[in-house]
């Protein structure tokens, strides 16, 4: 079973973060950056599904500048077999400009199983993974909280609202994963070491024109004190009447 | 994560990720149960085999013995994030690491090697180690432990051991014995004592005040009947141990800054919080003023562990620089942490928060290892040529 998961580098959501003074992005100053949550996940299902397989091969693929050989670095000190960086001056923010890069590198691949988070943590489309699935030609499933692979068929559970739904599926498949997924491992000391010795190849590419741009950026307004109208059932009637009147919220 | 002077970016990729690693699991798996171990008075033993599966133990020993091969200043941020946990913890590690499987591979056979690091890598065994005796702390030459030689080649062993962490706990005691009656430290030599051998009992010392999430025990030998090959063939005289001492103390510089950052990083947090008069109490005089001398002695303490880490791995680094690290941080952790309980108000003498544990601890960690005394005159020693000890 060969396994891809593509993965994105994003600021840990830990970490408090400036917008630069461009106002289109992020002051990475200080910021500490990891894998995307939900890719984190992915990589996870995947070192799961080859372990359960007991053979395989996982394959990390992320695009961006060079600091995403980092974040590569980390899935495969996590476990992962081989790494590929497709070499780009930057993330596009258009999804579709992403997902054609992404396509094109899968496809050579030979994959069985491509697994991306739900969506990435930062620019949060949820659309790169259906995209790629669709350059691609094969079938998708988005957001999966569970994934089992048997007799060359794949199935898969998503959580709805107060239910859930089994889907099947043929290999070669998409599948983007949630965190249902058991939580990523920690790296091992010796996986961080393996890690330095694993293959990370290098392909430059060039995204496609990006159709979206980022024109702003901007902080939720600094929260207001609250305001204290009495104490009380006596207050009752005058809170009600300014959530009425003023907040608008009733 | 306290990093005033961005020492990250004097960290390699791989120096980084080690950290973030062992920054998680005490983050996860230690800060959620240490308050109530340390009220109960018990080491939280559950945490051994995921301290091993991330390969803490011997973490900068090779890896033919199944250790994870890391340079000393990757060892060194281990240390120091298993004390942000707990110094209880971080012990445990550095006895394992520095204090048993050190000298097995500094001054052990091919065969004992081979047969211990990797189990001991793994945590199927534990180790502690054996030098301290009820009347010899700070002049362990004067050691009466005893081991004989018979004339078949075996050993005889008798004598007491105090003070040891995870006595009661391990399978294997590296035991520190002068030989065959000569009373001169040179007669000094290691031995592997497995706990279970006849006449070897480990006593847990009751009523501690301090590491209360760590076993520490009394070992007593009585005429423990020792194989041939149970003598470290390497080690020679009280400078072996002294070099054990020497790595241990090595990454408890480090780990005195780890536990002085969460006692900072709660203080912080707490005066960022704590509302008295009106505004949170970050916002008056006397507690920024506490909170600047705890942040500038930890970036202090800081520099000075990575530039001693980066002297251990360019193979200069001197048992004098070892005691000036080790002296200056644990003085200093020890001063942060009572600042940091006392900004705490009375909320700070509560199990909930970390600060008076730490503080606790950290009396041990002054003491043991060589006293802050001791290494005072260690280092009057170095700067003078004139011993004061005698």
């Amino acid at each position: 079973m060969k396994i891809a998961v593509c993965i994105k580098r994003a600021a840990d959501m830990e970490t408090r973060f400036k917008i630069a003074p461009s106002g289109t992005s992020v002051d990475e100053t200080g910021v500490k950056f990891d894998i995307a949550d939900f890719d984190g996940f992915a990589v996870e299902a995947a070192l799961q599904i080859k372990e359960k397989e007991g053979a395989g091969e996982v394959t990390v693929i992320s695009l961006g500048a060079d600091a995403v050989q980092e974040t590569l670095r980390k899935a495969l000190s996590m476990g992962a077999d081989k790494a590929v960086h497709l070499k780009a001056d930057a993330v596009p923010a258009d999804a579709l400009a992403i997902a054609r890069v992404l396509a094109a590198e899968l496809e050579t691949g030979g994959y069985d199983l491509m697994l991306f988070g739900r969506m990435a943590i930062d620019a949060a489309n949820q659309s790169v993974g259906p995209m790629a699935a669709e350059l691609l030609g094969v079938p998708c499933v988005t957001a999966a909280s569970q994934l089992t692979i048997a007799n060359g068929k794949g199935t898969a559970r998503r959580e709805l609202e107060g239910a859930s739904e089994v889907l099947e599926f043929p290999l070669p498949a998409v599948v983007t994963i949630d965190e249902g997924i058991a939580r990523p491992r920690l790296p091992s000391l010796k996986g961080i070491m393996a890690a330095k010795k694993k293959p990370l190849e290098v392909k430059p590419v060039q995204a496609g024109e990006s159709r979206v741009t980022v024109i702003k950026m901007e902080l939720p307004p600094e929260r207001t004190g609250g305001r204290i109208i009495g104490e009380g059932p006596d207050a009752v009637p005058e809170l009600v009447r300014l959530l009425q009147t003023e907040a608008k919220v009733l | 994560m306290t990093d005033f002077y961005a020492i990250d970016s004097a960290l390699s990729e791989e120096e980084r990720a080690v950290r973030d690693s062992v920054h998680r699991f005490v983050d996860e798996r230690v800060l959620p149960i240490i308050g109530d171990c340390y009220v109960e008075g018990r080491f939280p033993r559950d945490i051994v085999p995921e301290l091993a599966s991330l390969g803490v133990f011997g973490a900068n020993l090779p890896e033919e013995y199944g250790c994870a091969g890391l340079n000393n200043v990757s060892y060194g941020l281990i240390m120091q994030e298993l004390e942000r946990g707990d110094s209880g913890v971080r012990s445990f590690a550095s006895v394992q690491g520095a204090l048993v499987m050190y000298p097995i591979f500094a001054f052990g056979s091919d065969e004992q090697k081979r047969h211990y690091l990797p189990k001991m890598a793994s945590g199927e065994i534990i180790g502690c180690f054996g030098l301290t005796e009820p009347d010899y702390g700070s002049n362990p030459a004067g050691m009466i432990t005893m081991a004989r030689q018979q004339s078949d080649g075996t050993w005889i062993l008798n004598g007491a051991k105090m003070w040891i962490t995870n006595g009661s706990t391990a399978q294997v005691a590296v035991v520190w014995a002068k030989t065959n009656g000569d009373k001169d430290d040179k007669s000094i030599r290691g031995f592997v004592v497995p706990t279970n051998s006849k006449g070897f009992t480990a006593r847990d010392q009751k009523g501690k005040l301090s590491l209360r999430a760590s076993d520490t025990s009394e070992l007593v030998f009585q005429d423990v009947h020792l194989p041939a090959d149970a003598i470290l063939p390497k080690s020679g005289g009280l400078k072996s141990p002294l070099m054990c001492l020497t790595q241990a103390r090595y990454g408890i510089a480090w780990g005195a800054i780890g536990a002085a950052i969460a006692c900072f990083e709660e203080a912080t947090s707490y005066a960022g919080n704590r509302v008295m008069f009106g505004k949170p109490i970050g916002g008056f005089q006397l507690q920024q003023a506490r909170l600047a001398e705890m942040l500038t002695e930890i970036v202090k303490g800081q520099l000075l562990t990575l530039h001693l880490g980066r002297l251990k791995d360019a193979g200069t680094m001197t048992p004098q620089q070892v005691s000036l690290a080790k002296r200056n941080n644990v003085s200093v952790a020890t001063d942060i942490a009572r600042e940091a309980r006392r900004l705490l108000g009375a909320n700070g003498i509560l199990a909930e928060y970390a600060s008076m544990r730490h503080m606790a601890n950290l009396e041990s960690v002054y003491t043991y290892e060589g006293t802050h005394d001791v290494h005072t005159l260690v280092l009057g020693q170095a700067i003078t040529g004139l011993n004061a000890f005698q």
